[in-house]
């Protein structure tokens, strides 16, 4: 009840609130890893590990909060992403492709989602549940359409440009052998670590960020407000597409192959990491930086749960689970109790 | 363009299918005029102000601004707020997620990026200059609805709009934020901006307008001075007909003697509920109708909606017919006899996709049990049978609430509390927001009931109403009860001091 | 001015266009015209689509055998889940997305209670109907569980079903520590098969009856008007003595037992279980059903029966593509295409945009008729 009382946390938005939360546990998370599992945890690259394993992760998560902070949902994500690395492998592999043309192919298939969807979505008002899990269903069946199994790109430039690490300046650890190992991250690291930064200033600056926000608090009020409610829902979800493409060549890089098994599941993982971020998907409510925390701790706890030894994958699932609904809770009893009516 | 116009609508139709909203409708308004928009519900004031700010594209007419010699095309809000014209709604129209300053600029300010130190700044200042406590950084839901309003004019003002539209701004706000709002409509008509002033409330119309132009049926009955215009010529022109029906609307007078002699149908003692009313003690006898006066916000439907168990009780006993019963939640109330009609007929009262049928028998059908549905005949029969004594207006008993005009909506709602044939009827604000013409039945209906030994409580904002239909009215102070006046002591100066504290 | 605001209502476009107007605006017109086209398709395509033959099965029973009775038996987990999935969007205005891992559960729970300790038992470890009502229980306890998130917490259904969405597989696999058991006994193959004499398969009998108990159901209890008062106006509902709260939950726990059905029907076709791979999707099939039956996916109103025709107008677009030699991994690409058209079509303001130009072909005449 002393949340009530204090004018402080009272004036404090729910976005930050709920960002606020994320972050401290995170690091409450982190640190815990490091105190019970040792030293593992300490070592910078663990660290950079979980962002080379989750860039592509983080890209898409970052396109779910864009479009769920509008009010609205895009489950195709994870099927555009495989989509988008079955093309590109094929495009490289078969078609003689280059890595520059293949980087369009990603981001015009991106976009065409993000059209169509948002289009749909914004201008015909389908809902956007259906529409995207059309979308998903779509992907997914094009995957395989494009290529039905599993194969490497072995395309020279590419796997040079897949291999390509960058090392963290001042950042490293000595190995078994005693040498000095400096810690790297990959290029998808540094593409997503840009997105955050353009889509955290986009959210909070640039006026269509803001116009996101007002669409989700309330679409009709914004529409009062002189806000082109319909061109701002098509933006969001023209946006998510795009950044799905963005996604599935970060992820694509990572992996080097194309398979229509790629990335399933990836949309409940950023709808997860978006929440856990502090995203609502009521929409108006959600923050970048939080669903950047969002993705790393969900791979935190992921990493937790197979350095315990419960390497089987259900283990993992069901911890994920647990943790999205320890979040909604905490979502849902922190607010209801803030914004309680004032009497 | 007449002379110091500054806006002119002419010739403005709208239709929509199956009803001629607008027929030929000519409004002007002038440069720092307060100008009343009246008529009844239906009579097509909301139509004419959302073609006019471009929410409905119009069929027929021209639309003119000052400085323009040709008519201006608005086809949607944001070409209403180009050209000046901004609008406050009485639903509050801003984003609750957003704070207070962006609130107040978003979706108009120059360049890509947002200026977060200077919108502050600005907000904060206009919201001084306008005595608007909210701070700029604030998130807007936790302002109360009376000062979002305020932060909708602030928005308006600052837009510097040469036309200002209210739409029922007053119905949300208690008597000082109205004194307040005021006195923000009369700075802004002394600044030369022209105000457009839809309200129900005539008494604020002869307050602050200049002039009123009164609609009926979608079309224009006339635009008048306000000085030329007795308030019971201007309800004559609302209603179109001579105002026998009103003025012959006496109060019953009823004995009082008789009443008191009747046992107690419901008492209350020293009952609270975590909406925040303040323990307090209520009684009402057979065939009394009685009701809870008091400012907007001093506990009203707090009281009622406690003795229905609409909300939970923390504290109290309620007896009926002097056995002490136990009501929890509202089904416990109609088990018990009672039926409560809410104030908020579209959020609480209509469950609006249903037909009208399904809406009437609702309360009745859950009182009979979840396994025992009843027949469609049975339905049919209870629902025609109300549809004619209430003389409710619809196309047939299947019709969806929703299309209902607001007075019939609330006829059903009232068929549907009397279906269930209660002992103690609570009608919290049954005739807010719809018709006069329904007003009155629903007044007389009140009366009826009450003579064939039903209670009623009745709540009304309009202090007339009240008289007209109560033999005792409980007063309300800030969630308290403040006093009880009946007989001779039930008039309209007495009513006031009570409110307002002074006792004599 | 609420009668001013309404969604246009039927316009005076001549008598033939106004009743067919009638139709289209009646909500199973869009199930009956998808199933429509379809078998017009099929019969232009393919006559021999519609052809049913009395053919011999493996174990030398008559059975009766074509594409329509492949429809009819397929398509019955989804009939099932549909109902549920009807109750659940009118009564909270969202969807259950975890009745897929829910079906692995229950099926999971079923050869579990069935086979015991040992994965492979010769003999049933306890009796079939033993093993169905756990598997009830089981899964309607899962269904509370959605139905509390949703219901006391006010949590959002989606997203409050994701967690057993992303969980279920797992559990399903837990339940029976990884193993694959597989049950020999031909009388459990019954329910998913054919019953030895009857030439009918017996899901379509377990969907006829579900069809059946529902629309006693409905007919019987309030559970139609409650569900739909309380998604269309919760507050309101509950002034007039209804429980928001619990019609909510008892949704999700009737979707449970739905769940519990359908995964009965699903282990039995097989005699085991694929955690992985049972059911995949049928969350989104189930969705769509209840969307294709013109059914709100933001609650209220709901029509029973074009829900049910939903689904099987899905199951009839896989049949027929597979048909088409369509392979099943790319099938959801075609499903997609055919579910975005027929979203399309019925979406509000298509249909007003269509009206519209009807109208305008027949301008003459509108005048006559207003007139």
């Amino acid at each position: 009840m002393s949340l009530r009382n204090n004018k402080a946390l009272r004036n404090l938005s729910d976005t930050n609130l709920l960002l606020f939360i994320t972050i401290v546990v995170f690091f409450v998370m982190y640190g815990c890893a490091v105190v019970f599992l040792g030293s593992g945890f300490l070592k910078p690259q663990t660290f950079f590990n979980i962002l080379n394993e989750n860039a592509a992760l983080i890209i898409l998560s970052c396109g779910m909060s864009l479009v769920m902070i509008t009010g609205g949902i895009d489950i195709s994500v994870g099927m555009v992403t495989a989509l988008v690395c079955m093309s590109c492998a094929v495009h490289l592999d078969y078609n003689g492709g280059s890595v520059p043309t293949a980087i369009l192919l990603a981001l015009f298939v991106g976009l065409m989602f993000g059209l169509v969807q948002g289009f749909l979505i914004a201008y015909l008002e389908i809902q956007p549940f259906i529409v995207t899990l059309a979308g998903m269903f779509f992907a997914k069946g094009m995957t395989t359409i494009v290529n039905a199994t599993q194969f490497n790109v072995e395309h020279e430039a590419f796997k040079a440009l897949k291999a390509t690490r960058i090392t963290v300046p001042g950042m490293g650890s000595l190995n078994k052998l005693g040498n000095y190992v400096p810690a790297y991250v990959e290029i998808g690291v540094i593409v997503a670590l840009i997105v955050v930064v353009v889509l955290f200033v986009l959210l909070k600056w640039v006026k269509l960020g803001r116009n996101f926000y007002a669409v989700g608090g309330n679409n009709q009020s914004a529409n009062m407000l002189g806000i082109n409610v319909k061109r701002t829902k098509f933006l969001a979800h023209l946006l998510c597409g795009l950044l799905a493409g963005i996604g599935g060549f970060v992820y694509f890089l990572h992996v080097g192959s194309g398979s229509p098994s790629h990335a399933s599941g990836a949309e409940m993982n950023a709808i997860a990491s978006s929440i856990i971020g502090g995203t609502m998907l009521t929409g108006g409510v959600g923050n970048i930086i939080g669903t950047f925390f969002g993705v790393l701790s969900l791979s935190t706890i992921k990493n937790i749960v197979s350095s315990l030894g419960l390497d089987e994958a259900w283990w993992t699932n069901i911890t994920v689970a647990a943790m999205i609904c320890l979040f909604l809770l905490i979502q849902s009893v922190v607010l209801s109790r803030k914004n309680k009516r004032k009497l | 363009m007449q002379e110091g116009a500054i806006l002119e609508m002419r010739g403005i139709s709208k239709y929509f299918p199956g009803v001629r909203a607008l027929q030929d409708v000519d409004f002007t308004l002038r440069g720092g005029d307060i100008h009343a928009l009246m008529g009844e519900n239906g009579a097509g004031k909301s139509t004419l102000i959302k073609v006019l700010t471009g929410v409905y594209p119009k069929d027929a007419g021209q639309v003119f601004m000052k400085d323009s010699a040709k008519p201006v095309s608005i086809k949607s809000p944001q070409d209403a707020q180009k050209l000046g014209i901004s609008t406050v709604y009485q639903e509050i129209t801003l984003c609750p997620n957003l704070t207070v300053a962006e609130n107040m600029y978003i979706g108009r300010t120059k360049g890509a990026l947002t200026n977060w130190k200077q919108i502050n700044a600005r907000a904060g200042s206009m919201l001084e200059s306008l005595g608007i406590p909210a701070e700029p950084t604030q998130q807007l839901a936790s302002c109360s609805i009376a000062v979002q309003q305020m932060v909708a004019i602030a928005r308006a003002v600052d837009m510097e709009c040469k036309v200002l539209i209210l739409d029922e701004p007053t119905s949300s706000l208690d008597e000082r934020e109205v004194t307040k709002l005021f006195t923000l409509m009369r700075d802004l008509k002394a600044r030369g901006v022209g105000i457009i002033f839809v309200t129900h409330f005539l008494e604020q119309v002869y307050e602050v307008c200049d002039r009123i132009t009164v609609l009926r049926d979608g079309k224009l009955v006339g635009e008048y001075v306000i000085d030329d215009l007795p308030r019971v010529q201007l309800v004559s022109k609302m209603l179109g007909k001579e105002l026998d029906d009103l003025s012959g609307m006496q109060k019953v007078e009823t004995a009082f003697a008789e009443k008191d002699a009747q046992a107690p149908v419901l008492e209350a003692e020293q009952l609270a509920s975590i909406a925040g009313v303040k323990p307090f003690d209520f009684t009402i006898r057979k065939g009394e109708v009685n009701g809870f006066t008091g400012l907007l916000g001093s506990g009203r439907s707090e009281c009622v909606r406690a003795i229905y168990g609409a909300d939970k009780t923390t504290g109290g006993v309620v007896k009926m017919n002097g056995k002490r019963v136990k009501i929890a939640k509202p089904l416990d109330a109609m088990k018990n006899g009672i039926s409560y009609l809410p104030e908020d007929r579209k959020r609480d009262g209509i469950v609006g996709d249903l037909s009208v049928r399904e809406n009437i028998i609702l309360a009745l059908q859950v009182m009979k049990g979840f396994f025992k549905p009843f027949t469609r005949a049975q339905a049919e029969a209870f629902a025609d049978e109300y549809i004619k004594l209430l003389d409710i207006k619809t196309a047939s008993s299947d019709t969806p609430i929703k299309s209902l005009s607001g007075g019939n909506q609330q006829k059903v709602i009232l068929a549907r509390g009397l279906l269930s044939n209660p002992v103690y009827l609570i009608l919290d604000e049954p005739t807010r927001g719809i018709d006069v013409g329904t007003k009155v039945d629903i007044q007389k209906l009140v009366l009826k009931l009450a003579s064939e030994g039903k209670s009623i409580t009745f709540i009304s904002s309009e202090t007339d109403e009240m008289l007209r239909t109560c033999s005792r009215l409980i007063v309300m102070r800030d969630r308290r009860v403040v006093g009880e006046l009946s007989g001779a002591e039930l008039t309209q100066n007495r009513i006031m001091t009570t409110i307002a504290g002074g006792d004599e | 001015m609420p009668s001013m605001e309404n969604k246009p209502k039927a316009t005076a476009a001549g008598k033939l266009p106004a009743a067919l107007l009638g139709l289209a605006k009646h909500q199973i017109f869009i199930p009956i015209a998808a199933l429509m086209i379809l078998i017009l398709f099929n019969l232009i395509a393919d006559p021999s689509f519609f052809t049913i033959t009395l053919d011999q099965n493996s174990a030398g029973d008559p059975v009766y055998s074509g594409y329509l009775i492949t429809i009819l038996d397929n398509a019955s987990e989804l009939a099932i889940l549909a109902i549920g999935m009807t109750l659940v969007t009118a009564a909270s205005g969202g969807q259950d997305i975890s009745v897929g891992s829910a079906i692995a559960i229950s099926g999971s729970v079923v050869l579990r209670v069935l086979c015991g300790t040992n994965s492979r038992p010769d003999t049933l470890q306890t009796p079939i109907i033993v093993a169905f009502l756990v598997c009830c229980v089981v899964a309607m306890l899962f269904g509370a569980f959605n139905g509390a998130l949703v219901a006391f917490f006010k949590i959002q259904p989606m997203v409050a079903t994701l967690i057993l969405f992303t969980a279920g597989r797992s559990i399903a696999a837990w339940i029976n520590n990884n193993e694959l058991p597989i049950i020999s006994d031909a009388a459990f193959g019954y329910y998913g098969n054919f019953i030895p004499g009857i030439p009918v398969p017996t899901p379509i009998f377990i969907a006829i009856a579900c069809m059946l108990v529902i629309a006693l159901a409905l007919k019987f209890t309030n559970l139609g008007l409650y569900t739909q008062s309380v998604g269309i106006n919760a507050e309101s509902s509950r002034l007039n003595g209804i429980n928001p709260t619990w019609v909510k939950f008892i949704t999700y726990v009737i979707l449970g037992l739905c769940v519990a059905v359908a995964g009965f029907i699903k282990v039995s076709r097989f005699s085991t279980i694929n955690y992985s791979v049972v059911a995949k999707d049928i969350e989104m099939d189930a969705i769509l059903a209840v969307a294709l039956g013109g059914n709100a996916l933001s609650g209220g109103k709901f029509n029973m029966s074009a829900s049910i025709l939903g689904a099987y107008v899905i199951q009839f677009l896989t049949t027929t593509l597979f048909k088409f030699n369509v392979v099943s991994s790319a099938l959801p690409a075609y499903k997609a295409v055919v579910v975005i058209l027929l979203v399309v079509l019925s979406a509000p303001i298509v249909r007003d945009k269509i009206s519209q130009l009807w109208k305008k072909r027949t301008p003459a005449k509108t005048v006559k008729e207003a007139n």
